[in-house]
C-alpha cells in the first residue's frame, strides 16, 4: 500500500469501525451461556468426578489391596492398609482419597486390575470444615452403591473403544 | 460584594431564587444521575456481556435488574482501608476531589430550553475548568497511597489527561467558532433545525476527536493506562477500598455521562428534535419532550463507550501519547481553520444565519 493510501485508512478509522461492527453483529447472535443449576452440559461417559468403590454383584467388595492405585498416584492422594481375612483373601482396611490432593487424572482407575476404584461423573460435592474432602473406604463404597448403574452403564459405553 | 463580583464575571446570582429552591434543582440533577451511573455499570456489564456472546448478571432481582442495588451495598458495607504508610489526609480528600467536579459540572448542562441550574455565559470555560480539576484527584490518590503501583498510574494519567485536554480544548474552540457563544443554551439554540443542520456535520472530525478525547479523559478502555489492569493491578486506586473506591467509580462513570452529555449538547444539539423542519415527521414527534431527545442522544453515546471497551484492546502509553500529539492537535488547528472559513462564508445550511 502506497504512504497516502495508508494515510487515509488510518485517518478514515476504517479498521476501527470493522472491529466495531464485529462485535456490534455479536451483540445480537446467539448466547452461549449455560444457566448452570437449571441447565447442565452433556457429559462424557468418562467424565472424571468423585470417586468410588465398586461391589461385585454378591456385595464383595472388587478392591483386592494391590495397592498399584496408590503407587500409581501422581499425587499421592490415596493411602490403602490391609488384612488377610478369615477365607484367606486379602482385603483392604482403609483406603483413604484426599480429594484436596487428588488431580482427577484418572490414573487409579486405569491401573485397577478389577475395576473396583472409578471415578463417577458425580462432581458437585463440598466439605464443610477441614478433613471433610478426605473420605474414607465407607463414603467410596457408599458412592459406588449410590452410582452402580450409572458407573456400569458408563464403563459399558467406554469399553467399545478400549 | 460578591454579588458585584458575580455580576462582573457574568455569572448569574441567586438573589431572585432562594437558596432551598436550589438545592431542590440539585437534588433533582443529582438523584437521577446516581441511578444513571448505577444503572450505567449494569448496562455496560450487560452489553460487554452480550458482545462477547454470554449474559451478564441476571441472578439477583428479575433479569438481573436489582445488581446495581447489590454492588452498591457491597461497596458501603466494606471497611474503609487506609494503608500505613499513607498521607491519611490527601488519601481521604482525594476521591471528594474527583468526584467534586465531575458533579459540578452538571450546572451548567441544559436539559431542556432553559432548563438549566446556572445558565452562565462563561459555560464552555466552566467545563473545560471543571473537567480539567478531574486529574488532581487522580495524582492525589496516586501519591497518598504510597505504593508504586498507584504512584505509575497518577503519573500516567496525569500525561495523558493533560495531553487530551488540549485536543479536546480545541475541539471546543470549533464549537465556540460555530456558535459564536460559550454559552451552552446559545450553543444548542444555534444549532435550530433538522439533524442536518446540528454541528456534527460541519464540525465531523472535531466531533470525532472531541468524543475520543473524551474516552481518554475519563480514563476508559481503550485508554485505561491510568488503571490497566493487567499492568498496574488497579493504577491509582489500588489502595482503596469500600466507600472511598466507590467515589472513584461514581466519578469515572459520572464523567462518562457528563461527556456523552456535552457531546449531545455541542454536536448533536442538544434537546432539540432530529425531524424539526421537516414536513411530516415534524408533527408526528411534536409531542416528544426535549429532555427524552437529549437522553436518548446521551444514552447513544454511552452505548457507544461500552461498545469501544468491548472492542479494543488498551493502547500503549507511547502510543497514546502519538494519538494525542501528533494526530488529534495537527487536526483540530487544521479544522478550527476550516469552520473559519465556513462561518466567515456564512456557508448554509449551518452559518448563513
Amino acid at each position: 500500500m502506497t504512504a497516502p493510501a495508508r494515510y487515509f485508512k488510518s485517518l478514515l478509522l476504517t479498521e476501527l469501525f470493522k472491529g466495531l461492527s464485529l462485535t456490534g453483529r455479536r451483540l445480537f447472535s446467539r448466547k452461549v451461556t449455560v444457566q448452570y443449576p437449571e441447565e447442565k452440559t452433556p457429559q462424557s461417559p468418562r467424565f472424571r468426578g468423585h470417586h468410588a468403590l465398586r461391589r461385585y454383584p454378591n456385595g464383595e467388595e472388587r478392591c483386592i489391596a494391590c495397592k498399584l492405585c496408590e503407587a500409581v498416584c501422581p499425587a499421592v492422594a490415596i493411602t490403602i492398609e490391609s488384612e488377610q481375612r478369615d477365607d484367606g483373601t486379602r482385603r483392604t482396611t482403609r483406603y483413604d482419597i484426599d480429594l484436596t490432593k487428588c488431580i482427577y487424572c484418572g490414573f487409579c482407575e486405569e491401573s485397577c486390575p478389577v475395576d473396583a476404584i472409578v471415578e463417577t461423573r458425580f462432581f458437585e460435592y463440598h466439605g464443610e470444615k477441614r478433613g471433610d474432602l478426605v473420605v474414607n473406604k465407607e463414603q467410596l463404597l457408599a458412592m459406588g452403591d449410590r452410582f452402580e448403574k450409572e458407573i456400569a452403564e458408563d464403563r459399558a459405553r467406554d469399553a467399545l473403544y478400549r | 460584594m460578591i454579588e458585584q463580583a458575580f455580576a462582573a464575571t457574568g455569572i448569574e446570582t441567586a438573589g431572585s431564587e432562594p437558596l432551598i429552591w436550589i438545592v431542590f434543582k440539585i437534588i433533582l440533577i443529582v438523584l437521577p444521575l446516581l441511578l444513571g451511573v448505577a444503572y450505567l455499570t449494569f448496562a455496560e456489564r450487560k452489553v460487554i456481556g452480550y458482545m462477547q456472546v454470554r449474559i451478564g448478571p441476571n441472578r439477583v432481582g428479575p433479569r438481573g435488574w436489582l445488581q446495581p442495588i447489590a454492588d452498591v451495598l457491597k461497596l458501603v458495607l466494606k471497611e474503609v482501608i487506609i494503608p500505613s504508610g499513607a498521607n491519611r489526609v490527601l488519601y481521604l480528600a482525594a476521591p471528594i476531589l474527583t468526584l467534586a467536579p465531575a458533579l459540578a459540572a452538571w450546572a451548567v448542562v441544559p436539559f431542556d430550553n432553559l432548563k438549566v441550574l446556572a445558565d452562565i455565559n462563561a459555560g464552555l470555560l466552566y467545563i473545560l475548568a471543571m473537567t480539567s480539576t478531574g486529574v488532581y484527584g487522580i495524582i492525589i490518590a496516586g501519591w497518598a497511597s504510597n505504593s508504586k503501583y498507584a504512584f505509575l498510574g497518577a503519573i500516567r494519567s496525569a500525561a495523558q489527561m493533560v495531553s487530551y485536554e488540549i485536543a479536546m480544548g480545541f475541539a471546543l474552540v470549533g464549537v465556540l467558532i460555530a456558535a459564536g457563544s460559550l454559552n451552552l443554551h446559545a450553543i444548542v439554540v444555534a444549532q435550530t433545525g433538522s439533524l442536518l443542520h446540528w454541528f456534527w456535520l460541519p464540525l465531523l472530525p472535531l466531533f470525532v476527536i472531541y468524543f475520543v478525547s473524551g474516552v481518554a479523559e475519563t480514563n476508559r478502555a481503550p485508554f485505561d493506562i491510568a488503571e490497566g489492569e493487567s499492568e498496574i493491578v488497579a493504577g491509582f486506586h489500588v489502595e482503596y477500598a469500600g466507600m472511598s473506591f466507590a467515589l472513584f467509580f461514581l466519578a469515572e462513570y459520572m464523567n462518562m455521562i457528563l461527556i456523552s452529555a456535552l457531546a449531545a449538547v455541542m454536536f448533536l444539539g442538544g434537546w432539540l428534535s432530529p425531524f424539526q423542519g421537516v414536513p411530516i415527521l415534524e408533527g408526528l414527534f411534536s409531542f416528544v419532550p426535549g429532555m427524552v431527545w437529549l437522553f436518548l442522544k446521551v444514552s447513544f453515546f454511552l452505548f457507544l463507550f461500552l461498545w469501544l471497551r468491548a472492542t479494543f484492546p488498551r493502547y500503549r502509553y507511547d502510543q497514546i501519547m502519538r494519538l494525542g500529539w501528533k494526530v488529534f492537535i495537527p487536526i483540530t488547528i487544521v479544522w478550527i481553520v476550516v469552520v473559519g472559513l465556513l462561518v466567515m462564508g456564512g456557508v448554509p445550511p449551518w452559518f448563513d444565519r
